[in-house]
């Protein structure tokens, strides 16, 4: 074990480096579907992040975290899919930047 | 008396009227009519027993121990505010004013209010109930909910029963008077502030905050917080562009009770806490305020004269009546302060009628444009004769109470400033002008059209025009009745500021 | 006594009261009975408290109740009578229960005539209670109450717009001179405590002395009041449009009574003008150019109405100038005699109108000497009594304000002078107008004759101008005594001679054309003249230029209330931000969430900033 340990900078490097993936593709694509992927990349990078660093420091409490990631995520995903459904009924389209019925 | 219990028989008429709107639409009528009547009678009854050499019955309310009645009980005692009602001399006649143009403003709407007459009737009630309070309310912060509380319920009779710029008007009165009504919400939270630091107490109570010394430029700025949140619901100029849209958008009742009381606040607030409180401030700013009340005469006069709208032309007669006020405070001498007060009873009357003229016009020519109207004595005779008694009350002829009023003020002011005493007596002269081409064009002059079916005034208007003819006329032929009440007040107060100026 | 000298302006009040509240549902007959029943009721106190009087001279005090009392400011409801004041009492319920009378015929036609008579009573009670007000105050209360009723009358046919602007020029015209005047009660009280009448000048002559300028203020401030009521220059213009009344308003209020109250007003308080010389000189001065600048608009005016309004103007400033030279008896003697001779010529004047279709135009007149002859010869004795012609009641008093014009020092000649030059102008317009009605041929046929309501009035005001100036007026109590009056017999040979002078020049013009001015008026000089004089001097045109119209421009602008824009700026302004700020809330899931992230980061770097 001791010898295939991988440094907490690098597993946080990734990441960092998945967030950012998840935060431009949350940023610039403007289909539903992909924003919801984004944001599972997203949520994926930071339960990594937990996990390494509870490993790191030997401390349950990543994985706890992890583990209440994996339902958020899975709760998320469920709304998220709804979402998309009436989405797509209202709309005829997964485009968000039609949905602007909101602004001021 | 329970001076508290005046205030909650509005309330609680108020509530029963929108509750029986159900039932009956004409029931919520009977019932604010009853609970006027009931108020003013329990109030007449309950004063008939003193008489003007009796104005000593609670020595211990306060040094000055002008007043009648007192009645205080805790509200919220960690900041030491107090629920404090109080009537002496100038609260008395102020109430009993409120009383009558109320029943007043009630018979005026009579035929004139369809749709949810209840909740009409409530909002009524309701803010007269807050007038009552803020006339008695002695504890700042009791006062400041009263100011609020009459006027939410004006806000609505302007939106909601208004005429065709409803909307506009009410959310600009409702700004106005919010924003002032803030303003001297900071100022009475400074107040006691400064209060509590320099005594280490927390109080709210009028007689504790009279002894607090304000000085410097703090005590400026609290003094202006109050003068600002007074003069624009007086409304003195440059405020006053409220009124004339308020007056003209309300319904008639809200008129009459808009320009004959809620005004009238102002002038008591400027009268009861900005001068007593801020003697020194006052003082120093009193040229700024004598001008803008000589402003105020002057512009209301011309932009009277100026209007064609029956209901802008008396609005702005007001600004012009409520000039003399602010002068007649600001001279601060007897005087003038009775010359104040006198103005703020007959004012209310006669500007009331003219409102209710105005509203009987509407509801017979279905317009307020006076260049519609003319030749109206043809077809109204009893209406016109009693719109000239109005209107030449209205330009101050002796005899009646405008008249006794606007000498006295200026009156007191000349020995103040015999120059802005020269000016202010402009106002007579362009009063006139105003009150006489209001005339000219709605009831004089040739028929318009001839083929108009008309009714002329009934028993039900004539007895309300009657009560405000006499009313006038017992004002301008025997005043003393009125100052009788009110002197020792203005006396004590006058001797408060002179204690204070006299201070180093 | 008391009760008598409350009745006095009680009964005309109260008989106002009922006809204005039941009049409509009252029948004819029984308003008049009313109406001139409590005048007449009122006129019979008056002579049971004259007859007392005149045995004592003991001046009259009554207190009704007080009006009100803050500090030291208490005036009263409360009467004082003296000579000056019964002579003012006597013409006004007299010459007032006459003119009444005359009205119940005159108006008989008219769909309003509750209303007249509701005025009319208003205006006797309004008077009778300025002429016996103790106190400033009070007299201020009638003499608004009379400007009332005069706006009242003027613009009694309210169905003309015209009328209407009469009575609002007449009303407001006056309002200046009042104000001046309410300013002048201010100063006094001010100045000297009080404003009870007798006190006041008791106070007066102990605070100030001859010529303080205090003293010059106040009375130049009343001296505005009595010019606004009494139509004296600059205020005068009010006069000939309240003509457009019921002609026996003309003459109760326009003649007889009100227009002197200013006179009164300075008879009044003269003690206070004596300490003022230089208002004194100015009432002088502008008295006899109110008249001479009358006189000649009088000389070419076409409407019957008009000539006399402007002849009053000129009379009353007769009384100024007498007033002006301090001869106070003379100048009420005049008011009196010009009270009779004037109403006198109004009512028949009105007798004429009312005969004739409402015809006004003098040059649609004439020849009426013969069809109309009562009227014809109460309006010729009212002429001579204006015109002054010897033994004629205008002729004692205005014989007695010219001598005592010549004997007042340093100016007192020219005065005198031009005192003359009017007396020859008034004879000489008031036999035109005689010459010109009356004369000549028909040209418009009466359709009826005057009836003995109108007839009986006629003939006892006849009667009074004749005789009038053998009336003693029990003023010497009231007045400081004057000297004896001695002028060389070549100044009365002139007083008497000059008015007759003028009836021969008219005579000579209009009947027997010896004299012509057909060429002088035909010249361009000469029709200038007369278009300025027709015009009265322009002064209409001028208040126009001057006040009325930059009034009326300065309200146009201020009519949409310029002080709004100011609010309506901050209203943009909060507009503009709320604009600003919606265009972030733009719906964009997207855009959201990059904001978001962006300020993250951006409190990430603060917060970091902040620690280091």
């Amino acid at each position: 074990m001791a010898g295939l340990q991988i440094p907490l900078d690098h597993v946080l490097l990734l990441a960092t480096l998945l967030f950012a993936c998840g935060l431009a593709g949350l940023m610039s694509r403007r289909n539903i579907i992909f924003m919801l992927l984004s944001l599972e990349v997203m949520l994926n990078a930071a339960a990594l992040a937990f996990v390494a660093a509870g490993a790191h420091w030997g401390q349950a409490d990543g994985q706890v975290i992890f583990m209440l990631i994996l339902a958020v995520a899975a709760a998320e995903v469920s709304v998220g899919l709804g979402l998309v459904l009436q989405v797509q009924r209202r709309l005829k389209s997964l485009d968000m930047d039609g949905a602007d019925r909101m602004r001021g | 008396m329970m001076l508290w219990l005046l205030i909650v028989l509005l309330l609680v008429g108020g509530a029963f009227a929108w509750l029986a709107e159900r039932r009956d639409p004409n029931a919520p009528r009977w019932i604010s009519l009853g609970a006027i009547a009931l108020a003013l009678f329990y109030f007449l009854a309950s004063i008939a027993n003193f008489s003007s050499g009796q104005l000593q019955l609670v020595p211990d309310a306060s040094q000055a121990s002008t007043w009648l009645m007192h009645y205080r009980v805790d509200w919220i005692p960690r900041f030491g505010i107090h629920f404090e009602l109080a009537l002496d001399g100038l609260s008395l006649v102020m109430v009993a004013l409120t009383l009558i143009l109320g029943g007043v403003a009630v018979v005026s709407s009579w035929d004139e209010i369809d749709y949810r007459p209840g909740f009409f009737h409530a909002n009524l009630l309701w803010t007269l109930a807050g007038v009552l309070g803020v006339f008695m309310a002695l504890d700042l912060f009791l006062f400041f909910v009263f100011w609020e509380v009459m006027l939410v319920p004006m806000y609505l009779l302007i939106a909601i029963w208004g005429h065709e710029q409803k909307a506009y008007a009410a959310m600009k009165f409702f700004l106005f008077t919010q924003i002032s009504g803030l303003l001297m919400l900071l100022a009475i939270l400074s107040l006691a502030y400064m209060h509590h630091s320099a005594t280490g107490e927390a109080s709210f109570s009028y007689f504790d905050l009279l002894g607090t010394r304000t000085t410097g430029t703090a005590g400026f700025w609290i003094m202006l917080g109050f003068f600002i949140a007074f003069t624009v619901k007086l409304p003195a100029f440059p405020f006053h562009t409220w009124l004339p849209d308020a007056h003209t958008q309300a319904p008639t009742a809200g008129s009459v009770i808009l320009a004959g009381i809620l005004l009238k606040t102002g002038a008591y607030g400027l009268i009861r806490f900005t001068l007593p409180l801020f003697p020194e401030q006052s003082a120093a700013f009193a040229p700024v305020a004598m001008t803008l009340g000589i402003t105020g005469i002057i512009y209301g006069a011309v932009l009277a004269f100026a209007q064609t709208d029956f209901k802008r032309l008396v609005a702005y007669s007001s600004v012009s009546h409520m000039g003399f006020v602010i002068l007649g405070i600001y001279a601060w001498n007897s005087l003038a302060l009775q010359g104040a007060v006198m103005q703020m009873l007959a004012h209310g009357l006669s500007t009331a009628a003219l409102f209710m003229t105005a509203g009987a016009l509407q509801h017979r020519l279905h317009t307020r444009d006076m260049r519609l109207m003319g030749g109206l004595w043809n077809d109204m005779p009893r209406m016109a004769a009693t719109a000239m008694f109005f209107a030449i009350a209205s330009l101050g002829l002796p005899g009646m109470g405008n008249f006794i009023a606007e000498f006295l003020v200026l009156l007191g002011l000349f020995e103040v400033s015999p120059l802005a005493a020269a000016l202010a007596a402009l106002g007579l002269i362009s009063a006139a002008i105003y009150a006489l081409i209001m005339m000219q064009r709605t009831f004089l002059g040739s028929d318009a059209e001839t083929d108009r079916q008309l009714f002329d005034y009934g028993p039900r208007e004539m007895s309300t025009m009657a009560v405000m003819m006499i009313g006038l006329l017992w004002l301008g032929i025997y005043p003393q009745a009125v100052f009788d009440l009110t002197q020792p007040v203005l006396d004590s107060l006058s001797s408060f500021v002179a204690d204070a100026g006299a201070r180093p | 006594m008391a009760t008598a000298l409350v009745l006095i302006p009680l009964l005309p009040m109260l008989s106002a009261a009922l006809l204005m509240i039941f009049g409509r549902r009252l029948p004819q007959q029984l308003v008049a009975i009313i109406g001139a029943g409590a005048v007449a009721l009122s006129a019979l106190c008056v002579l049971s408290i004259a007859q007392p009087f005149l045995a004592t001279h003991q001046a009259l005090q009554v207190q009704l109740w007080s009006w009100m009392q803050i500090g030291d400011f208490s005036p009263n409801f409360s009467f004082y009578v003296d000579g000056l004041t019964l002579v003012m009492m006597s013409i006004i319920t007299g010459v007032g229960f006459l003119i009444h009378l005359y009205s119940t015929e005159f108006m008989q036609q008219d769909d309003s005539f509750s209303r007249y008579f509701a005025y009319l009573n208003l205006f006797i009670a309004a008077m009778l209670i300025l002429v016996m007000a103790d106190n400033l105050l009070l007299l201020y209360l009638g003499w608004e109450g009379v400007g009332l009723c005069s706006y009242l009358l003027v613009g009694f046919w309210y169905r003309d717009p015209a009328n209407g602007a009469a009575a609002r020029k007449a009303f407001i015209v006056t309002r200046v001179g009042d104000t001046a005047m309410a300013l002048g009660l201010l100063l006094l009280y001010t100045e000297l405590g009080t404003l009870e009448i007798q006190p006041l000048m008791t106070a007066a002559n102990i605070h100030w002395v001859e010529g303080d300028g205090l003293a010059i203020v106040a009375t130049a401030l009343l001296l505005g009041g009595a010019l606004g009521k009494s139509a004296q220059i600059p205020l005068h213009t009010w006069l000939p449009d309240a003509m457009a009344g019921p002609t026996p308003v003309s003459a109760l209020i326009h003649a007889a009574t009100m227009v002197t109250a200013g006179v009164y007003l300075i008879a009044r308080t003269h003690e206070l003008f004596l300490l003022a010389p230089p208002t004194l000189i100015a009432v002088a001065l502008i008295g006899l150019l109110t008249a001479l600048m009358a006189a000649f608009s009088a000389l070419v005016q076409q409407d019957i109405k008009r000539i006399l309004a402007y002849s009053t103007i000129s009379q009353i400033g007769y009384m100024f100038l007498g007033l002006g030279v301090g001869a106070w008896g003379a100048s009420v003697f005049h008011l009196m005699t010009h009270a009779f001779f004037k109403a006198l010529l109004f009512l028949a004047a009105g007798a004429v109108i009312h005969c004739l279709h409402h015809e006004h135009n003098i040059f649609r007149m004439g020849g009426l000497r013969t069809r109309l002859p009562v009227v014809f010869w109460s309006f010729l004795i009212g002429a001579a009594a204006l015109a002054a012609l010897p033994l004629t009641s205008g002729f004692f008093s205005k014989d007695a304000i010219l001598l005592a014009a010549w004997q007042a020092p340093g100016i007192g000649p020219l005065l005198w002078l031009g005192g003359l030059l009017g007396a020859l102008l008034t004879a000489f317009y008031s036999f035109r107008l005689v010459f010109i009605v009356f004369f000549g041929e028909l040209q418009t046929s009466p359709d009826k004759q005057p009836g003995w309501r109108m007839a009986l009035p006629l003939a006892l005001l006849c009667l009074l101008s004749l005789a009038g100036g053998w009336i003693g007026i029990p003023v010497r109590e009231v007045f400081p005594p004057q000297e004896e009056q001695h002028a060389g017999f070549l100044v009365h040979v002139i007083s008497i001679g000059i008015p007759l002078l003028g009836v021969w020049l008219a005579y000579a013009v209009y009947i027997s054309k010896q004299i012509s001015f057909q060429d002088a008026a035909a010249s361009p000089r000469g029709r200038r003249w007369s278009q300025l004089w027709l015009a009265g001097w322009r002064f209409d045109d001028f208040y126009s230029w001057l006040l009325v119209r930059p009034y009326q421009t300065i309200a146009r602008f201020l009519r949409n209330e310029p002080v709004d824009r100011f609010y309506d700026f901050i209203a943009a302004i909060s507009l503009q931000f709320n604009h600003l700020l919606s265009n972030l809330q733009n719906g964009r899931l997207r855009w959201y969430a990059t904001s978001m992230i962006m300020g993250l980061i951006l409190m990430l770097i603060l917060g970091m900033e902040g620690a280091t």
